[in-house]
């Protein structure tokens, strides 16, 4: 039995407590930890966390309700971290507690502000009792963050509204105390023929451990369109399990864009299901990893209606030791016919050390449908690189470059410009050159 | 400018080329000819770095220097360029921002700054004019979906931008046809002078009409076998290598 979960059930009992039983989600809680306390962490028994192991995570003893820093963090200290040449909402928590001295929220026709107030404002019921948990899975890690979900974004959109500002969702961590654990679980509805970009990160500020299970649930109604990045370039001390979820109804548009060049251990759960037809999702990621980091992508799309499209397209760079997942699913009921499903999964392997394990998996039960996938694992091109070099590009700048190439097409889905030149920065800092250019 | 002393190189331990000597000097045009499979794109290939092929024996010296233990990319700061035969695609790099990089990184190992990017712009309009090159063509993927008559006049244009002290053709005219060809050989006319100097690698006289050549050799078996002025590639569009096989006999 593993310290953790002894840990986190032992402290469950206190935590309901201490929340109040008459919380309008006690019940969900309830139901979800006895989920959690049966499954517990999965294990690599289970094929979908085959390749990804959480016994180092689960031998930590993480706090699980940090004590609070008595000074504010200066935001000149993390100013970095946001998209500071924009002008932006922010949702900023602090070793999980919310801060109003760096956020920038809004209720003005919007909602831009925090799930606690959702969850203890009665105004807010309807909405909760619509949405929360609707499209989480009820597997344990979810069910976990489930049981403990106290704080993290919510954001309501109503009809017809188009957000100009994109909204930061950003979770710091001090490094109070040595190892913490942190569970934010954010709520997001996109209201019919409503438009919203949001920018997710998970940020430590030491070199203390950390490991976040998060939640995000996204709901678009009909016609919306929602733009979410998800930037995990993390300390190497970091590690994150991060669930997202998106139910999609008729017309719809959503892309998740996710950057994974930081943290030890990055676990993404992406799960998309399509409820309407002429429905639009976008599951995009480029990976960049070295030393000894790991980063598993467990996607899905499950087209439940006809005439939708899907497109996934992951790119990932590995040095060193690290280590890279891809298990993409893709589910097409009977129902759905006339399905676009396309599916891509590139790897470069820098070092003869790296593995990438890829695994795609089409499940279809519709006969008129389009579904293609493909996935390539090689080395970076020694005919180009010679192209290249000699041209009087040297090798390390001949290797960017055409790792640069290679992500190119995922940054050019970036919609926002100041974020895509951001991401420019951080690959061109990741990889340790400086090229000059934008592509 | 470029001495090739006994020069043995291959793969896996065996020669393919099998001792050349070759003497290229500033102001000169040379014409190497062969027939497939002689060891003509090898010795291109040697003289630019490529990492694949093995030295077993002899040197190159360019302009006073031996360069044989040099990567290419030094080769290429040094001044020598290789227009490749089969250019590689590189998807999601602009000509131009290639073009910019491969300059720029050039003067970074010379001690030099950036060119200013007022320079660097007029410098590609002019060439890009002269090579007949759409200015769209320059915002494509490098060698992306081009046909075979652009990417040989895109390797051309960066010889222009890069204004290299010995270029190497290898197998220009493959793929152009005859307008593309003068418009090349035009483009590499209008850059040679006394200080530079050009090696044309080639299977035909034809390019050779435009570009014309102070010296022809013949590359057989991984060896200059013969050698003359341009009247032997004449000779060789009318007769074919077979006389030379004859004569070595």
């Amino acid at each position: 039995m593993s310290n953790l979960k002894d840990k986190l059930v032992s402290s469950y009992i206190a935590f309901e407590d201490y929340l109040g039983h008459d919380s309008p989600i006690h019940e969900l809680r309830s139901d979800a930890m006895k989920v959690f306390e049966e499954q517990g962490f999965p294990s690599k028994k289970e094929e979908s966390w085959k390749y990804t192991s959480l016994k180092s995570l689960e031998k930590t003893n993480y706090s699980l309700f940090p004590k609070q820093k008595e000074k504010h963090i200066e935001l000149k200290d993390v100013r970095e971290y946001f998209l500071h040449d924009i002008d932006t909402y922010k949702i900023v928590f602090v070793d999980g507690v919310y801060s109003s001295f760096l956020s920038e929220t809004t209720h003005d026709s919007i909602d831009v502000c925090l799930l606690s107030a959702a969850l203890n404002k009665s105004k807010y019921q309807p909405v909760i009792e619509a949405y929360f948990n609707k499209v989480a899975e009820k597997d344990s890690i979810t069910s976990l963050n489930t049981a403990f979900a106290k704080e993290g974004a919510y954001i309501h959109i109503p009809k017809n509204k188009e957000v100009e500002k994109p909204i930061e969702i950003i979770n710091f961590s001090t490094g109070n105390e040595a190892a913490v654990m942190l569970q934010p679980r954010n709520l997001i509805v996109v209201g019919e023929n409503a438009h919203v970009q949001i920018i997710e990160r998970h940020q430590s500020l030491s070199e203390n451990a950390v490991f976040t299970n998060s939640v995000t649930e996204i709901f678009g109604e009909k016609r919306a369109y929602v733009d979410y990045y998800k930037i995990q370039t993390d300390n190497p001390t970091a590690s994150l399990i991060d669930s997202t979820y998106v139910s999609q109804q008729q017309e719809s548009h959503c892309r998740v864009h996710t950057f994974s060049f930081g943290g030890k251990l990055t676990r993404n759960n992406l799960h998309f299901y399509q409820y309407g037809e002429r429905c639009d999702s976008t599951l995009n990621g480029i990976t960049i990893i070295e030393d000894k980091q790991h980063v598993d992508h467990n996607t899905l799309v499950h087209h439940t209606a006809p005439n939708c499209e899907s497109h996934q397209d992951y790119k990932g760079v590995y040095a060193d030791r690290s280590t890279g997942v891809f298990n993409g699913k893709v589910l097409v009921d009977k129902i759905a016919q006339k399905i676009d499903a396309f599916q891509q999964n590139n790897n470069i392997l820098v070092d003869d050390r790296a593995t990438i394990n890829s695994k795609p998996q089409l499940e279809i039960f519709a006969d008129d449908v389009k579904c293609s996938h493909g996935c390539t694992i090689g080395q970076l091109d020694e005919e180009a690189l010679f192209y290249m070099r000699s041209r009087g590009i040297a090798k390390k700048e001949a290797r960017a470059l055409l790792m640069y190439a290679f992500a190119n097409s995922v940054l050019e889905s970036v919609k926002i410009p100041e974020l895509k030149q951001r991401i420019n920065k951080l690959i061109a800092k990741k990889i340790g050159v400086s090229l000059g250019f934008q592509l | 400018m470029l001495q090739i002393k006994n020069l043995h190189a291959g793969v896996e331990g065996k020669d393919i080329l099998k001792g050349i000597d070759l003497d290229v000097n500033a102001g000169e045009v040379h014409a190497i000819m062969g027939p497939n499979g002689s060891g003509k794109s090898t010795l291109a290939s040697v003289i630019a770095g490529k990492e694949e092929f093995e030295l077993h024996q002899g040197e190159i010296v360019f302009e006073g220097a031996e360069i044989s233990e040099l990567d290419p990319e030094e080769r290429a700061h040094k001044g020598l360029f290789l227009s490749f035969q089969y250019p590689i695609e590189i998807p999601g790099v602009s000509v131009t921002n290639f073009i910019k990089t491969a300059i720029n990184e050039t003067r970074k190992a010379k001690g030099l700054d950036d060119m200013p990017a007022s320079d660097m712009l007029k410098k590609i309009k002019e060439k890009a004019d002269m090579l007949e090159i759409d200015r769209k063509f320059l915002s494509r993927s490098l060698n992306e979906g081009f046909s075979g008559g652009e990417k040989k006049r895109n390797e051309i244009f960066q010889l222009a931008m890069m204004e290299p002290k010995l270029a190497i053709l290898d197998e220009t005219d493959s793929g152009l046809d005859i307008d593309a060809l003068k418009v090349v050989a035009n483009g590499v006319n209008k850059l040679k002078s006394k200080d530079n100097a050009v090696i044309v690698i080639t299977h035909y006289q034809r390019l050779l009409d435009y570009i014309v050549p102070d010296h022809v050799h013949v590359l057989m078996g991984g060896k200059i076998v013969k050698s003359g002025g341009k009247e032997l590639a004449h000779k060789l569009e009318a007769q074919g290598y077979d006389w030379i096989k004859e004569e070595l006999v």
